[in-house]
């Protein structure tokens, strides 16, 4: 639960609730960027987040992204559980 | 130096390992605390123990949420996990937490219906899917994940959802760092700041470090090449005489943290009076509470908990390493008694654990050591 994966935003599927769909690693879930939300800043397809249970918590660039992805791909096992999770809760 | 090769600019990795050497004063042994369980992992990891030299220790401190929930607590998750009309939510992680009698994966093998999810709003569905059941969600975390659960909450509130509930256990960082202050088992020369909780709350909140016990703080990222740089940063401030919170993430960490996270955690949660954690005791306003104006959704106002609070296994020395005062390997039963797969203790259940980053990397690093 601790991890936080970056992900890009695919679409803003339901702008009022704050929802989008977010590739994380491969695995398309409905993500919720209302905390990365602002009056005119508001994340839009292309952008990379930081996806932590379900949530973005922050905005980053690609090459932090990139980074990002390359430490936890690292961690092995660990992120694979964390994936097999988020896979898991899309497939539900 | 073979973990060099492995960081994102080997280079830099070696030129901050020279960095560290130059500056460390060879009169002095430094104690540096990286807070965040996220920190461990990557100092385990990546052998990032072998790069500094002698006089530079590392400590593990009481950021791994996972770790710091108190047996009581879970025996209370059990309870209502047990009921039959409720459907169970949780991490994957606190499955394994043991309780006194059980852990809720025993729970669930005994028929409970306990269920584990990603998100607490996976958790939302399910309420949503199941209106004749009971959904209750196991909410941990410390400050980057309990805005999860306040938005999961006031959307609940908004689709008009009566049958979800949170078993509120959500913590906040600051009161453990100033407990650990005030413990006199411990002499740490600074700390390494938690990454994603800052996201969240900002630097700010660390000021009182320096200024109340003058420690210096450096908030950090957390590849190898962040952890080295931030060691570093901590150096310099002690060898220039400051004392300040510095951030090294600035990648990530916005200074001010995120307001619209801070708004919705003060629409849905207050303080508690005092929170036990395990090992560290009660502590006091370190806990969240759900506030009134949500107390429909309160699982603690909900069902009746047992409440009771339970003292840590006598074997199990987890207060010890979440306070930095051991190392895990000096814990009796690290490794014997205790593993990832039968743990006695919450420091050996999360891979962000103490306990369970050494027993999955550290250990190796540390035989090679004493080998050679």
């Amino acid at each position: 639960m601790c991890l936080a994966i970056p992900g890009q935003v695919v679409e803003i599927t339901a702008a009022d609730d704050g929802l989008a769909l977010v590739d994380i690693a491969g695995v398309r879930r409905s993500t919720n960027v209302s905390l990365v939300d602002g009056p005119g800043q508001g994340v839009q397809p292309g952008d990379w987040v930081l996806v932590h249970v379900g949530f973005a918590m922050s905005v980053i660039d690609e090459h932090e992204a990139a980074a990002t992805l390359r430490l936890l791909q690292d961690m092995g096992e660990e992120f694979e559980l964390e994936m097999a999770e988020i896979r898991d809760s899309v497939d539900a | 130096m073979r973990f060099v090769s492995e960081f994102r600019n080997p280079e830099l990795g070696r030129a901050l390992a020279h960095q560290i050497r130059e500056l460390a004063d060879p009169g002095h042994h430094y104690k540096v605390m990286e807070v965040c369980g996220g920190h461990t992992h990557s100092i385990y990891k990546y052998g990032l123990e072998d790069l500094l030299p002698d006089n530079v220790e590392l400590v593990h401190g009481p950021g791994c949420p996972v770790c710091v929930i108190p047996m009581g607590r879970v025996d209370d998750a059990l309870d209502i996990a047990r009921r039959p009309e409720v459907i169970f939510t949780c991490f994957g992680d606190m499955m394994r937490v043991p309780g006194s009698d059980a852990t809720l994966l025993h729970a669930k093998a005994e028929g409970a219906d306990v269920r584990m999810v990603y998100s607490p709003l996976d958790a939302l569905r399910l309420a949503r899917e199941n209106p004749d059941r009971q959904v209750v969600f196991f909410a941990v975390g410390f400050e980057t994940t309990a805005p999860s659960t306040a938005l999961t909450m006031i959307r609940a509130r908004a689709e008009g959802i009566t049958n979800f509930s949170v078993f509120c256990n959500h913590v906040t960082i600051v009161p453990p760092l100033r407990a650990l202050m005030e413990s006199p088992d411990l002499r740490l020369d600074g700390f390494l700041g938690p990454g994603h909780v800052s996201t969240v709350v900002g630097a700010r909140p660390f000021g009182f470090l320096p200024a109340d016990y003058k420690k210096p703080v450096v908030i950090s990222g957390f590849e190898p090449t962040d952890v080295m740089q931030s060691v570093c940063m901590l150096l310099t401030q002690l060898a220039e005489g400051r004392c300040e919170v510095e951030n090294q993430y600035t990648r990530v960490v916005p200074w001010e943290g995120n307001p619209n996270a801070m708004r919705v955690l003060a629409e849905v949660f207050a303080l508690r009076p005092h929170f036990e954690w395990r090992g560290l005791g009660f502590i006091s306003q370190s806990g969240l509470a759900i506030r009134d104006d949500y107390a429909d959704q309160d699982a603690e106002q909900r069902f009746t908990v047992p409440g009771v609070r339970v003292a840590d296994p006598k074997a199990c020395q987890c207060g010890e390493v979440l306070k930095g005062v051991i190392k895990p390997y000096e814990c009796k039963v690290f490794g014997s008694a205790c593993t990832p797969e039968t743990p006695i203790g919450t420091c050996m259940v999360s891979s962000e654990g103490a306990c369970a980053a050494y027993y999955n990397f550290g250990r190796f690093n540390r035989e090679k050591q004493l080998v050679s």
